[in-house]
């Protein structure tokens, strides 16, 4: 009983945490262009100096 | 490169959207994004891979110059005009942060409710009720205003809706259940309640999702039309005047490459004139003293003064606004299938639910216990499952349909497409690609090719652009010319050493009378002989196969063009199908009203805004992205792309799509049928609500999901 009182709280924050992560996510546009998001990883992000 | 942070407005960036066709992998999203970010004016270029869309952020360039910009990168844009749907978007954005706080209420209040059943007693339940209590009645208040004020809004117009349903059970169960807790009872539905909110905004939002964008197809036709024209008076001044306080009669100047503002009789100068906004038509017209222009066309070659006949609201786009704008209200009577079952459903839930309360209570029950058992019949019959059945699968179909190339506008338009059972087909842009081509004559000679590309290249004619992009398909080099002259309304001019080189109207160039139908130019080097070059529209590629496909799934597919007889002749007969010839918009309009008035769902095939009413009228409609913009706000699918079986393969999926809806319609039906006697019964526990709720709607989603490879 004495654990539950730590536990659920803990609980509680965790999953409000996650919540707020994705509230977060959906105001800054994360799930605009999800298809896209996948493949903007395989970019380079550096300046090509010269065109191949 | 990843971080999207949006540009500080400094007051005279403008955004413009594309759709872009060719997009396939990553490193078509660096090129348009670097492409276009290098291109002067442009301040920033974003990609969405998800809609094939880039957003644009620039100091005012024109939309062509930025098609162009997108051409040159190697890919093919088509400015999307439709971006208005922030009303749309805003609501979808309410809903999913409601959907969220649902799923994690549910989760939490779950785990809490999983040691109560199993066997959790005295105080610890109690404090399991309450806890469940506090993360439940918070979460039902934000994530059920949807609901509320929805079935508010219907009460008060004294009607009702499937929401009312839904807001009296939850209303109701977290009472009863909140009573149950303070009173230490044994059942508390914070579990059912929140979990019901949780499928309902599922589907509330995949059903958002597949709304309607705003469609404003008329606005976005009349933006094409100029507002003002530069009026010629009696005593020689010009003044630039509205349209609107235009008379017929005033004299207007046209100038090159200007939209024309009116319409009118040419009076003097002679010029060809775009009408391909008005007509669909991709070859420019002659335009000489005495011939009929109309508003929003482009006169191309030299400057023209017009005797105006009509302007502002009485122009012949403006009628053709005007259609559209009426056969769009007629259009939005069409009462979709999820509505039409809400209709039947909320007034059957409230009489079971009450008849089970009464019933209980005759049979001496108690207020208490008929209570709870009527809660359980709401809980039971709440329509997760039906809320699901349609949005699940259409958005699954959506998705599936979006990769084979066909983008669906309008969330009913699966619905409608499924029942379509004719099909009309315009020709220009839609049968045929809109691109006008050299089909024969072209030289042989390298000299006299290279001696044509450069001339070619050296107009803006369309016929010059379309040989000058044939040539240089087959990698020909110009040969470069002197003493070039542009000879208004005729050709081109130039000289090769002492040899002279003309392109242009076939009596002109040589002396040729052509007494083909077809568009012609001739071209022509002192001393050997001319060459004449005829232009067409060619089919495309897929077009026989895209109509035998359609002939299997038991269409008679027709063609109606705005064209000439032996042009849309010759073309059916390829074709093998009907055609009918010279129609205007609202002749289109009229054989698709007649049609419809016999009791036919058509399906209307267009692009230009000689379709507009045509596609505004009839039952469903689908347009290429090549097509106008008209074209493509008035349709309900778009298709992307040089091929056209992505109609017939829309049609299978929209088919399918309502097969499987019906599926989910009988699954969920077949669920209540089930559930609902053990909840009239008094026999269900929230751990039998929970697993009945839940199950239903995996079921109905699994289902739908069968629907992945449905446009293939």
């Amino acid at each position: 009983m004495t654990g539950l009182v730590l536990l659920i709280p803990i609980a509680l924050a965790l999953g409000l945490g996650g919540l707020a992560a994705f509230f977060w996510a959906a105001r800054s546009g994360q799930f605009e262009d999800l298809d896209g998001a996948a493949l903007r990883v395989l970019i380079d992000d550096e300046e090509v100096e010269e065109p191949r | 490169m990843n971080a999207v942070l949006p540009i500080a407005p400094d007051g005279d960036v403008v955004e413009t959207s594309f759709t872009v066709e060719g997009m396939k992998c990553a490193g078509c999203i660096a090129k348009i994004e670097d492409g276009l970010g290098r291109v002067p004016g442009v301040a920033s270029a974003r990609v969405n891979f998800t809609t094939h869309r880039v957003r644009i952020q620039h100091h005012h360039l024109a939309e062509d110059a930025l098609q162009s910009a997108i051409g040159a990168l190697g890919f093919t844009g088509h400015a999307f005009v439709g971006e208005s749907d922030s009303a749309a978007r805003s609501e979808s954005r309410a809903l999913v942060l409601a959907l969220a706080v649902a799923g994690f209420a549910a989760m939490n209040v779950m785990l809490l409710s999983v040691a109560i059943w199993s066997g959790a007693e005295g105080p610890t339940r109690t404090l399991f009720h309450w806890l469940s209590a506090m993360i439940a009645l918070p979460t039902i208040v934000f994530a059920g205003r949807p609901f509320f004020s929805s079935a508010w809004s219907a009460l008060r117009h004294g009607r009702t809706n499937m929401d009312v349903p839904i807001s009296i059970g939850v209303t109701l169960t977290a009472a009863m259940s909140l009573y149950e807790t303070a009173t230490g009872g044994r059942d508390a539905y914070f579990d059912g309640a929140v979990m019901l909110l949780f499928f309902l905004l599922a589907g509330r939002f995949l059903d958002s999702a597949m709304r309607a964008k705003a469609q404003d197809g008329v606005a976005a036709l009349m933006r094409r039309v100029p507002t003002d024209a530069l009026v010629l008076r009696p005593d020689g001044t010009t003044q630039w005047r509205a349209a609107s306080d235009i008379a017929p009669g005033m004299k207007v100047l046209v100038a090159a490459g200007e939209r024309i503002g009116v319409d009118g009789v040419v009076e003097t100068g002679s010029s060809d004139v775009d009408r391909s906004l008005v007509t669909g038509e991709s070859v420019p017209e002659p335009a000489l003293p005495g011939s009929q222009v109309l508003a929003g066309t482009i006169n191309l070659t030299a400057p023209l003064t017009i005797r105006t006949t009509a302007a502002g609201e009485s122009t012949a786009i403006a009628d053709i606004a005007r259609l559209m704008e009426v056969a769009s209200q007629g259009k939005s009577r069409y009462v979709r299938i999820a509505d039409r079952a809400s209709r039947l459903y909320a007034p059957a839930v409230h009489t079971l639910a009450l008849l089970s309360f009464a019933g209980w209570m005759i049979a001496g029950a108690g207020v208490h216990h008929s209570m709870m058992i009527a809660v359980a019949v709401l809980i039971i019959t709440c329509p997760c499952a039906l809320g699901l059945a349609v949005p699940i699968a259409q958005v699954v179909a959506a998705g599936s349909l979006l990769r084979a190339g066909v983008l669906i506008k309008d969330g009913s338009a699966l619905e409608r497409l499924a029942s379509a059972d004719t099909v009309l087909l315009d020709k220009t842009g839609t049968v045929t690609l809109a691109r006008i081509e050299p089909l024969a004559g072209i030289p042989q000679d390298p000299l006299e090719r290279g001696a044509l590309l450069w001339l070619a290249q050296s107009s803006r004619h369309p016929l010059s652009r379309a040989l000058a992009a044939s040539l240089e398909r087959d990698a020909v080099l110009p040969v470069p010319l002197t003493h070039l002259v542009e000879h208004p309304g005729l050709g081109m001019e130039a000289r090769l050493g002492t040899r002279t080189v003309r392109l242009g109207r076939p009596d002109w160039v040589d002396g040729i009378e052509t007494v083909t139908d077809a568009v012609t130019a001739a071209f022509a080097m002192s001393g050997s002989s001319a060459h004449v070059i005829i232009f067409g529209d060619t089919p495309r590629a897929d077009a026989p196969a895209a109509i035998a496909r359609l002939r299997d799934l038991g269409f008679v597919p027709q063609l109606v063009s705005g064209d000439a007889e032996p042009v849309v002749r010759a073309l059916a007969k390829r074709l093998g199908i009907v055609g009918r010839a010279r129609m205007s918009p609202a002749d289109k309009g009229r054989a698709i009203e007649e049609l419809q008035a016999s009791g036919r769902h058509v399906l209307m095939v267009g692009d230009g805004l000689n379709d507009g009413p045509a596609l505004k009228t009839a039952h469903v409609a689908m347009a290429p992205s090549s097509g106008s913009d008209v074209g493509q706000l008035a349709a309900d699918l778009v298709f992307f792309g040089d091929r056209l079986m992505p109609v017939p393969v829309a049609i299978v999926a929209a088919r399918r799509t309502m097969a499987v809806v019906r599926q989910n319609f009988a699954l969920a039906i077949g669920y209540n049928v089930l559930a609902v006697p053990l909840a009239i019964g008094g026999l269900v526990t929230p751990l039998i609500a929970a697993l009945a709720m839940s199950g239903s709607s995996l079921l109905v989603v699994a289902n739908a999901l069968r629907l992945r490879g449905a446009a293939r």
